[in-house]
């Protein structure tokens, strides 16, 4: 056709449109503001050398693993409350199956795995089948969980925690694959945090590179456009809610193995932390968009928070405060930005 | 010409209501059939009938001269038949391309190293999208930022790329202006000559008139009329539309009241 129109809708985007279109620029700059912030009010001298970045690189770390999870289910338009329960959950499996039972270590994870995933399915089942609002269904998993956790350890071991985790056949193996450190120069990293870095690429690789990434955006988009063009929309979803109990159970793994043994409340309120860090990194409450780098950049501030509000002497009750307002500016920040984007006012 | 697809006397009732009766289309490849009804007339039935959302309760519904029922709007869809309805035809937030290819993804690669094969898609989407007469410079960016109008033609586009063999428009241009509309109405001719039977169902005549190649005319779940282009003016359309004496009392009432002033 000769009559190609070149008129309005050819508005071709610059390369800084194209960069401030990425949903986690916000957050990169608001870590890097912070990161400032802290260097300079930091009193030990500590907070930006190797250190320092062990210190917080360990807080985020778990936090960053289940918040990519939880970044990609938001993205297809869905909540899980479970996810922090999950953790103290999958870790009281294995620690009792060690403490009570005697287990092999390796046989005590697959277990809290297998469950992990049954949950994850039960979850993402009863979400597409009722079409409940999946802020609900796991809400009341969450409940659920957090009850059996404090009852069922109680019942079975007379007390508030498991021990002894490190007495289990196969300890040695597990814990360095899932809680040893590295040491760079003279500090130590956790391995969390290698995990964490290889599921954020893993993570961004199949957002937007796989056919399953592209179906998680469209899922959150717009669910019956997506499945008029043939997405299989419920199929995608219950995978997501499997994958966030996973990543739970991971970090369940990890720190039931580190602590060699697990607290009947542990994980309870991190749900938020997760939900916060994929909100910070860019992730739409409303589904649709966001990215996993995001949610790990936010987990990164978070971290930073928590190392960095004592090191400058500040009173560190008012850590919550200050992440509630990084999370205000930055879901204002990143919607200003993605309107303006997006060519929007 | 052949009969791409046909409907002979459909009804459809829901409990107690009759929403379409001895309804009896012929669709012919290469050609746009308009079906044209005011608000209630029953085209929201009719194209769910047609779409694969609906079955009918009497009659037959004939593709390619064989008879055929559909489950779903997927089914039809596999079957050749690509309807772009009026809101849900594309994501907003996603880009272009992703939107194009969206449930047809191309692959590369095997196994757990299986995946997208973005560089193909960004230029059969740019290349199927020019030959459209849609140039976009840039098919990164969300479908959300182009107008209305450009939407309908992305999804135009996207249905005849992966083979429709009918394509069914619903009220493609009726939320848009002028200018959109007729952008739209370029697309339903570019698409017709790539060789597929169109099925554009509007309230608007002086739309159908210009694209269509037959027309019926639906009221009150019948079909009343059935025109070839070769015999009928815009003017009939409209007229037969309104209801014929109808518009013409209601022309003499605004005529005389406007003589008083």
């Amino acid at each position: 056709m000769s009559n190609t129109a070149t008129d309005e809708r050819v508005k071709s985007a610059s390369i800084v449109t194209r960069i401030f279109r990425r949903p986690e620029v916000g957050a990169l700059l608001g870590a890097i503001g912070i990161f400032i912030l802290f260097t300079s009010t930091d009193t030990t001298g500590n907070f930006a050398n190797l250190g320092g970045i062990s210190g917080w690189t360990d807080i985020a770390a778990p936090i960053g693993i289940v918040a990519i999870a939880v970044s990609l289910l938001m993205i297809a338009g869905e909540f899980d409350l479970s996810s922090g329960v999950m953790v103290g959950t999958t870790g009281l499996i294995i620690g009792m199956s060690v403490q009570e039972l005697g287990m092999n270590i390796w046989l005590a994870i697959f277990l809290a795995l297998i469950f992990a995933a049954g949950v994850g399915f039960i979850n993402g089942y009863v979400v597409v089948k009722t079409k409940l609002p999946s802020f609900i269904v796991t809400l009341a998993t969450f409940f659920i969980l957090k009850g059996a956790n404090m009852a069922l350890t109680m019942m079975l071991t007379g007390a508030v925690r498991v021990t002894g985790t490190d007495k289990a056949p196969g300890f040695e193996d597990a814990f360095n694959i899932f809680a040893s450190r590295i040491q760079i120069g003279d500090s130590y990293f956790q391995i969390s945090v290698l995990w964490w870095i290889a599921l954020t690429i893993l993570a961004t690789w199949v957002l937007t590179r796989t056919r399953f990434g592209n179906w998680i955006f469209a899922a959150g988009g717009d669910a019956n456009a997506a499945r008029n063009a043939g997405v299989k929309v419920d199929r995608t979803k219950i995978t997501l809610f499997v994958i966030t109990s996973l990543a739970s159970a991971l970090v369940g793994i990890m720190f039931v193995l580190r602590l060699q043994g697990m607290q009947a409340g542990q994980g309870v309120g991190q749900e938020f932390y997760y939900i916060i860090a994929a909100a910070v990194g860019g992730t739409l409450l409303t589904g649709g968009a966001g990215s996993a780098i995001g949610a790990s950049i936010g987990a990164v501030i978070m971290g930073m928070a928590y190392i960095g509000i004592p090191f400058s002497l500040w009173n560190s009750d008012w850590t919550s405060t200050f992440l509630g307002l990084i999370l205000f500016s930055a879901v204002m920040i990143n919607t200003f930005i993605s309107r303006r984007a997006k060519g929007g006012k | 010409m052949s009969n791409a697809l046909e409907l002979r006397e459909v009804e459809k009732s829901f409990g107690s209501v009759i929403a379409l009766q001895g309804v009896s289309v012929e669709a012919e490849t290469n050609a746009v059939t308009c079906i044209l009804g005011d608000n209630g007339a029953g085209k929201s039935t009719l194209i769910k009938i047609l779409s694969g959302v609906h079955k009918p309760s009497k009659g037959t519904y004939l593709l390619e001269g064989k008879e055929v029922t559909f489950e779903s709007p997927r089914n039809a869809l596999d079957n050749g038949i690509a309807t772009v309805f009026q809101d849900l035809a594309t994501i907003p937030l996603m880009s272009i391309w992703r939107n194009f290819f969206i449930g047809n993804e191309m692959i590369k690669g095997w196994g757990p190293l299986s995946r997208l094969d973005v560089k193909r898609m960004k230029s059969i989407t740019k290349e199927q999208l020019l030959e459209m007469g849609i140039d976009l410079r840039d098919p990164n960016q969300p479908i959300g930022t182009l107008s209305g109008g450009e939407r309908q033609a992305v999804a135009i586009a996207r249905a005849v790329y992966f083979g429709a063999k009918v394509l069914i428009l619903d009220e493609p241009t009726s939320a848009l202006g002028v200018r959109q509309s007729g952008i739209v109405l370029k697309y339903v001719l570019a698409a017709k000559e790539r060789g597929v039977a169109v099925i554009f169902i509007t309230h608007n005549p002086d739309h159908a008139m210009l694209v269509g190649d037959r027309f019926y005319l639906l009221n009150r779940g019948r079909l009343i009329h059935r025109w070839e282009r070769e015999n009928v003016s815009g003017d009939d359309l409209r007229k037969a539309m309104a209801g014929g004496k109808e518009l013409e009392a209601l022309t003499n009432e605004i005529e005389s009241s406007r003589k008083l002033r």
